[in-house]
């Protein structure tokens, strides 16, 4: 029996780790599948990392690298090379690597860390054929940060998340030539910085409302054709345009990695792909914990820093007995709001609320309602479904509610 | 002449507009702090950046590097060739100094390598 | 000098090879990529046919018949995964009910067991994700799934292990005669032998056209498919059909032998034998037809969709014959092929026999080869006894699909080896998850390169010029 399993030893299971270390809890173990500690930050060698936490920019290594080097400091064990498998409703963790084979682990808490994965091109059921040159933005960006192999020299990439943008720049720098990124919506979903540098410094064209919508080439990527999209995002005929290519980066998504999830019945937001949480990041299993983009995809570490410590505060609260839930408010979306975590307040205390929006609005207000009723309002200059919004609720809001809806009002013109 | 920029020093991304004329900022507007005025009028000057990249260690693994500081912009292409160029020997330490004095920066490691 | 040369590693080429291979005869196949299972074989509806579809008395439905009969006992000994799922054709009105019990005659005719017509109670209890405008239905018992490269590859692999020789990349240009026996030229080398087999798919046409006969032309007929996340494989049990109709067969919605689910095919005649290009409208028929069968499938879990070329004869039937002396057509293969390969292996060995070829049983023929996925299905203490013995088994490379490094090695030394990443995947099912590839794609890069020593910038997705790496950087 080990008190807290936390599976994942990126940036989200470091920092809850450390974080239950923190409040006493000794009985530790990481579940790491990679061959070192950090994470997807291992191979985002760009910087801009930790403006929040550390008021300096850091690459993603070192930033990693100042959790791990706490939990080094800690020794806090870690098996690494160790991947999860299943994880019962008991909270029996089955796993294997090379020195144990496969093995069991009862835990009385567990805090799932296990990150996200992009989307890969069949979901998007570009039509053509299926040659070799065709990558997802963070597979790339991997046989070039971590192997040191370039994967094609002639590029285009859908999708202008911020691995898709990074990946502009660093394909450029690494002697590729980068000839557009197409974004299916009229805004890049990627943060405007990154637009400014990876993209306007290399004066690489952002073709906003454009798609792939033909891949050609048999052996390897010969070119696509892109087409602008009009308000239903199908293209429209007429506008194709054919860019030869022998390489065609997909940043198209990411999605929560909860396949071990499912399996000990923890119950899943069908919006975020992660898990239902309350306040304190407790899912719907008693004693799982979920932090960080296995949660819900963040646009910045520096906030999956700061839910993991929540989640593993309360964990080790969980661990020291804490009380019974006092409350049950359900958290609901309303107009523009895509989704929220936490999606279930549980304990009448102040609670920040995260939440994405739909689409692009200047000048809006974020209401928080209960019935008919508004309990609260706030000026926002923008919203944008690339950004994810804070909004911190006062334990008198939770008075006398059962459910809130998180709204956004937009200004008439 | 006229040029609007996205400021990046923080995640708020001011919308900047500057006024300039041969190369000398006139006006600086739409920052909410100095220290975006003070990129707007470097980024409309000598926009200068922190480059990072990736080296090749003797053995064959990748380290990844950066500048201590930021450098001149179209200095960038120089840079990599001068990062790829080089070998170092293991074992490194973040923050070890890879190559010094590259356009006024020194590269240095940002991972550790046994 | 080989006895038989089979021109094809799909599966009527493996399924051929393998009959064969049982007897004492030098044998080897011939295949123009850089692996087996390159064509039809690779991207069709994977269904074990029970036999209802076929004209009386055609090849295809005797075949049909024999070889769905055989399935079982072939796919048990090849370690391969079959599944008697049952087939559902569905109908929504009366001209449905009529066509579906004139198929349901066809099918007692053709000895089709069990066929029995299904009305909407029943079939939806059967199938309760079916749209609920469905009014009857023919239920075929012994409809089966199969995954038709794995059968492929341990159709090869088996007749490897009892002697037979594959040459990849060795594109048929030429034949010749000489004395007694034929020779087959490629562009880059020559092989003698007695007989020769067309099992060229496709290019059957064409093989037949350099041995003299022009009696039939092969139209390639482009069917695209989309496949959705394991999460969906259980939205239904039995193969689901359409009535057929003037506007053809219909889209499936099927499982697959790994738990995935199948929807497609279209059916368009085209003229270019290598356009396996998928299409926009193709895409959205898929969708727009296997919606009106399951209405519930989330197409938003599509992880792949892909194109095959079935190869069309101009006969109406399956073309197994022989035009000259030694030299045998198995061809114009196209849908119930797969179902009936065993079926066309007996009685493309039986044509042989006639022209001559000599069949003495070998005495330490062994039909048995273990499954490629063996690791997986066995128990936890035996996994472990095997991780033991080599570590590599308890290091997962694919996270989507669970496939550890020992599988992924043990895979690149069994024949038929795969050389390339696609191999790799149609072998152990890495890179074939959700993910696609996304994470383990780099890792197997590096395994292969390192079993085949080759530095990683030649390796390639799927033989040819489908190089993964552009170059190696930071080496100057």
């Amino acid at each position: 029996m080990t008190d807290l399993v936390i599976i994942g030893g990126g940036p989200a299971g470091m920092s809850a780790a450390l974080a239950a270390y923190e409040q006493g809890i000794r009985d530790i173990l990481i579940l790491e599948r990679d061959s070192s500690l950090g994470g997807i930050l291992q191979q985002c060698i760009h910087n801009g990392f930790g403006l929040h936490k550390f008021g300096e920019e850091l690459t993603g290594p070192e930033y990693a690298w100042r959790y791990e080097e706490k939990v080094r400091a800690l020794n806090i064990p870690c098996k690494l090379n160790t991947m999860v498998l299943d994880i019962s409703d008991q909270k029996v963790i089955t796993a294997t690597n090379r020195e144990d084979g496969i093995f069991q682990i009862r835990a009385r808490a567990i805090i799932l860390a296990m990150g996200c994965r992009e989307r890969p091109r069949g979901a998007l059921n570009i039509a053509g054929a299926r040659p070799a040159g065709i990558f997802s933005a963070g597979t790339a960006q991997k046989l070039i940060n971590m192997e040191g192999y370039l994967p094609g020299k002639e590029v285009v990439i859908l999708g202008s998340g911020d691995i898709g943008l990074i990946m502009a720049r660093r394909m450029t720098l690494e002697g590729a030539k980068v000839h557009a990124v197409c974004e299916l919506m009229p805004y890049s979903g990627g943060l405007a910085r990154n637009i400014q540098q990876c993209l306007h410094d290399f004066e690489i064209p952002l073709k906003l409302s454009h798609t792939v919508v033909e891949i050609h080439g048999r052996e390897r990527l010969e070119g696509v054709t892109i087409a602008k999209v009009g308000g239903d995002r199908r293209p429209i005929p007429g506008t194709e345009e054919h860019i030869p290519c022998d390489t065609l980066l997909l940043s198209v998504g990411l999605i929560p990695e909860n396949e071990i999830s499912k399996s000990a019945g923890i119950d899943l937001d069908p919006i975020t792909g992660g898990a239902v949480v309350d306040q304190d990041r407790q899912t719907s299993c008693q004693g799982i914990f979920a932090c960080g983009n296995v949660l819900h995809v963040h646009d910045l570490v520096d906030y999956v820093s700061d839910e993991a410590e929540l989640a593993g505060k309360s964990a080790a609260a969980y661990l020291q007995g804490a009380s019974a839930p006092a409350c049950s408010i359900s958290l609901k979306t309303g107009n523009l709001v895509r989704y929220t975590v936490p999606q279930v307040i549980t304990e009448k205390k102040p609670v920040t609320v995260y939440f994405r929006v739909a689409d692009v609005r200047r000048k809006v207000q974020v209401q928080v309602w209960s019935k008919d009723r508004l309990l609260y309002s706030k000026k926002k200059a923008s919203v944008a479904p690339g950004e994810m919004e804070a909004l911190a609720l006062s334990a008198e809001i939770l008075d006398d509610v059962t459910a809130l809806t998180i709204s956004i009002k937009e200004e008439q013109a | 002449m006229n040029r609007e920029l996205t400021c990046i020093i923080c995640p708020l991304g001011c919308n900047i507009k500057v006024r300039h004329e041969n190369g000398a900022v006139l006006e600086v507007s739409g920052n909410t702090c100095p220290r975006g005025k003070t990129y707007a009028i470097t980024e409309c000057t000598t926009p200068m950046r922190t480059l990072t990249s990736s080296v090749r260690c003797k053995g064959g693994k990748l380290l990844s590097v950066k500048t201590d500081r930021p450098i001149p912009k179209e200095k960038w292409m120089e840079a990599m060739a001068i990062v790829n160029r080089q070998h170092p020997a293991l074992p490194i330490a973040v923050g070890d100094v890879i190559i010094e004095d590259v356009f006024g920066a020194n590269i240095v490691a940002t991972k550790n390598i046994d | 000098m080989f006895d038989v040369a089979i021109i094809g590693a799909g599966v009527v080429g493996g399924m051929i090879a393998r009959e064969l291979a049982a007897y004492d005869l030098k044998i080897c196949i011939l295949e123009k990529e850089n692996d087996v299972a390159m064509g039809a074989t690779k991207a069709n509806s994977a269904i074990v046919h029970a036999g209802f579809d076929a004209k009386c008395g055609s090849l295809k439905a005797r075949l049909n018949v024999e070889g769905s009969k055989k399935m079982a006992q072939v796919a048990s000994e090849l370690g391969v995964k079959y599944q008697n799922n049952g087939s559902l054709v569905i109908g929504f009105d009366e001209a449905d009910r009529e066509a579906l019990q004139e198929l349901l005659e066809r099918g007692n005719q053709n000895g089709v067991e069990g066929l029995r017509l299904l009305e909407q109670e029943e079939v939806l209890a059967m199938e309760p994700n079916l749209s609920s405008a469905v009014t009857c239905a023919l239920y075929a018992p012994t409809g089966a799934i199969i995954c038709p490269y794995e059968l492929t590859v341990a159709a090869i692999g088996n007749a490897m292990d009892n002697g037979a020789e594959l040459k990849r990349n060795f594109k048929v240009t030429a034949i010749g005669q000489e004395d007694d026996h034929y020779i087959l030229f490629s562009s880059m080398d020559s092989v003698r032998a007695r007989y020769i087999v067309n099992a060229a798919g496709v290019y059957s046409d064409q093989i037949a056209a350099l041995a003299g006969d022009e009696s039939f032309k092969i139209t390639p007929r482009r069917g695209e498919y989309i496949l959705l996340d394991k999460e969906c494989g259980g939205l239904v049990k039995n193969t689901i059909f359409r009535t057929p109709s003037a506007k053809g067969k219909g889209i499936l919605v099927s499982p697959t032998v790994d738990g995935n689910l199948l929807t497609g095919p279209t059916a368009v005649n085209i003229e270019d034998k290598t356009d396996k290009t998928t299409t926009a409208e193709g895409l959205a028929q898929v969708m727009k037809e296997a919606i009106e069968n399951v209405p519930s499938i989330p197409y938003g879990k599509s992880i792949t969709s892909f194109c095959g070329l079935r190869a069309a004869g101009d006969t109406g039937d399956f073309i197994i014959n022989s035009p000259r002396p030694g030299f045998i057509n198995a061809a114009g293969i196209e849908s119930p092929g797969l179902s009936a390969s065993p079926a066309i292996a007996r009685m493309v060995k039986d044509l042989l026999a006639e022209q001559g070829l000599e069949l003495n049983e070998k005495t330490n023929y062994n039909p048995l080869r273990p499954a490629m996925h063996h690791f997986r299905e066995t128990s936890l203490e035996e996994k472990n006894a095997i991780i033991q013995k080599d570590p590599a088994y308890g290091q997962i490379i694919c996270r989507c699909e669970g496939i550890t490094e020992g599988e992924i090695r043990a895979a690149i030394r069994t024949e038929p080896k795969p050389m390339d990443l696609d191999g790799i995947k149609r072998r152990t099912r890495a890179q074939m998850g959700r993910c696609q590839g996304g994470f383990c794609s780099p890792l197997i890069l590096k395994i292969l390169a390192e079993e085949l020593h080759l530095p990683i910038e030649k390796i390639t997705k799927s033989g040819g010029a489908s190089r993964m790496i552009a170059k190696a950087i930071k080496e100057d």
